[in-house]
């Protein structure tokens, strides 16, 4: 007996509390530039800002600018799509940490060619330096970086 | 103080495309094997834990409404439980939980994924928050290989002999996953074909890579003191360990786990394991990407930080070496993902309860299950043993 299949699609949206933190972060970021959050506690810079460490599990209130240049911690090249996908691949996902910043965020690794693995993998290794190429037109969304380039 | 403990029974679907079954009737495959296995009824389960990843991957939410007919479930206490990868071994220890704290005496534990039913990709990216990380994330091979690469960095391990390494890794699971007749992916491949299949998430290529599964495992908990009437082999919990970090991906060193390494030191100090390559007989890693077994190697004590590809290269790994891991074909070849991480407990009670057929290790008495989940987020252990 041939399998029946039902076939239907659930599209829902959504619309998410930045709440007063990230709020600040994004109107700073809308400026090209970029805060984070020090612990008292355990001295962390954390960057995106956070309310709190989850650490030491203490609100954090003490605001401080890390810079639009960093270290690349490690890194993806992605060469596979699928339904959903936030970027169009081939792309170069990253985690860099920020000079000034103790954690990393992730983000893109462009400004190349990227069609090629190989290209790619002599341009890019954990401890490459990375700068924000950020958009002319900024609108408070991690997006304003549109990736950052090798240095 | 928690009582006493066994797996009594553990039944699993064939694994793999699953389209000539509904969701329930795929569930109720396990179950009915679970029982038979045991020797019950539907009648003797006190209460019922289950559990799949985040609804939208299949499309149908709060899905533990629609399985429980399929469970037996009515008229008694219904848990979902639902941690993203880890969710099998979380529902492994919830039962656990229930049964050792005293309140019920035999408790089924379901896990459950139909990955052909929807997009698990695109369901995973959305398990990071919507702010500043489910953008760049590439579903799962592109949070796995930010570890992969970083592991070969940290310790300035020779690229080439990790792939190599992690290429040995796939084969071995694929060729394992011939034994086990529940396996999805059966397929023998080499080390070659492994190195020059394409590449999803540099390093990670298309077979160091798990399949997409639909499937489900049942397995049966007990009281220490009715287990020996169930059965004539309890598989006895001897540890169970569970840790979590940070949900910043960036946050937390992914290569020196750490939820990983609590996870498993909280069950082999539960266990009374203290060199754990001499008293464990078998591991059931999760290991969805090649590359992930040496990092759980180093971090479970099978060997030193940075030492997993020798552990590969001396074969101490493979079935006949001195801690066969995944011999099941592990997650590399079936992954239901809601069910593996309950799959990787099942195959650890029939590996110590001489249960596990063709691809059973011979004398195995004491055997590890394993489950990570999150964006590298938390690790499950739970250590089964045959030795009361
Ligand atoms: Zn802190």
């Amino acid at each position: 007996m041939e399998p029946r299949i039902l076939k239907d699609t659930i599209a829902l949206p959504y619309q998410w509390a930045l709440g007063p933190v990230n709020t600040r972060f994004f109107q700073e970021f809308k400026e090209r530039r970029i805060f984070g959050t020090r612990c008292p506690k355990c001295g962390r810079v954390l960057v995106p800002a956070r309310a709190f460490c989850a650490r030491c599990f203490v609100p954090l209130d003490e605001w401080v600018q890390v810079r639009d240049e960093g270290t690349i911690k490690t890194w993806t090249y992605v060469a596979y799509s699928y339904v959903g996908q936030p970027m169009q691949p081939p792309y170069v996902s990253a985690l860099i940490q920020l000079d000034g910043a103790d954690t990393a965020i992730p983000h893109l690794v462009a400004g190349f060619d990227l069609s090629n693995l190989e290209e790619v993998r002599a341009r890019i290794r954990v401890g490459t330096r990375v700068r924000a190429v950020w958009r002319e037109d900024t609108e408070g969304t991690i997006l304003d970086i549109r990736y950052f380039e090798p240095v | 103080m928690a009582r006493k403990v066994a797996v009594v029974g553990t039944g699993q679907t064939r694994h793999g495309k699953r389209q000539d079954v509904s969701y329930p009737e795929m569930i109720r495959e396990a179950v009915v094997a679970a029982l038979e296995d045991a020797g019950l009824g539907w009648e003797h389960i006190d209460a019922v834990v289950c559990g799949s990843m985040p609804p939208p991957m299949e499309g149908t939410n709060a899905p533990h409404l629609w399985w429980a007919d399929a469970m037996g479930a009515g008229g008694k206490p219904l848990l979902r439980v639902a941690t993203c990868g880890t969710t099998g071994i979380s529902i492994a220890h919830a039962a656990y939980y229930h049964v050792a704290s005293g309140l019920f005496d035999v408790v089924l534990a379901v896990g459950a994924e139909k990955q052909y039913e929807g997009e698990s990709q695109g369901t995973m990216t959305t398990v990071g928050e919507p702010f500043f990380q489910r953008q760049f994330v590439a579903g799962a091979p592109g949070v796995f290989a930010y570890q992969c690469n970083e592991y070969a960095h940290r310790y300035h391990l020779d690229e080439e002999r990790v792939r190599a390494a992690a290429a040995e890794i796939a084969v071995r699971n694929h060729v394992d996953a011939l034994d086990n007749p529940f396996a999805h992916l059966r397929q023998r491949i080499t080390v070659e074909d492994v190195l020059r299949s394409r590449v999803l998430a540099y390093p990670i290529r298309l077979l160091d890579c798990c399949p997409a599964s639909d499937g489900a495992c049942a397995v049966i908990f007990a009281a220490g003191e009715v287990a020996p009437r169930i059965t004539r082999t309890p598989a006895w919990v001897a540890g169970v360990g569970y840790a979590g970090e940070e949900h910043w991906v960036g946050d937390s060193d992914k290569v020196w786990w750490q939820s990983a390494r609590q996870a498993a030191l909280q069950a082999y100090r539960m266990a009374g394991i203290t060199d754990p390559l001499e008293q464990l007989d078998v591991a059931e890693l999760y290991n969805p990407f090649s590359f992930q077994e040496l990092i759980f190697y180093e971090l479970f004590g099978f060997c030193g930080p940075g030492e997993g590809c020798r552990l590969v290269e001396e074969g101490v790994v493979r079935r006949g070496g001195k801690l066969p891991c995944d011999p099941s074909g592990g997650v590399l070849c079936t992954n239901p993902i809601g069910a593996t991480g309950l799959i990787r407990v099942a195959e650890a009670a029939m590996q110590v309860t001489g249960k596990a057929g063709a691809h059973q290790v011979e004398g195995a008495r004491t055997a590890l299950a394993h489950a990570i989940g999150g964006t590298q987020q938390i690790n499950g252990v739970m250590i089964l043993t045959s030795l009361d």
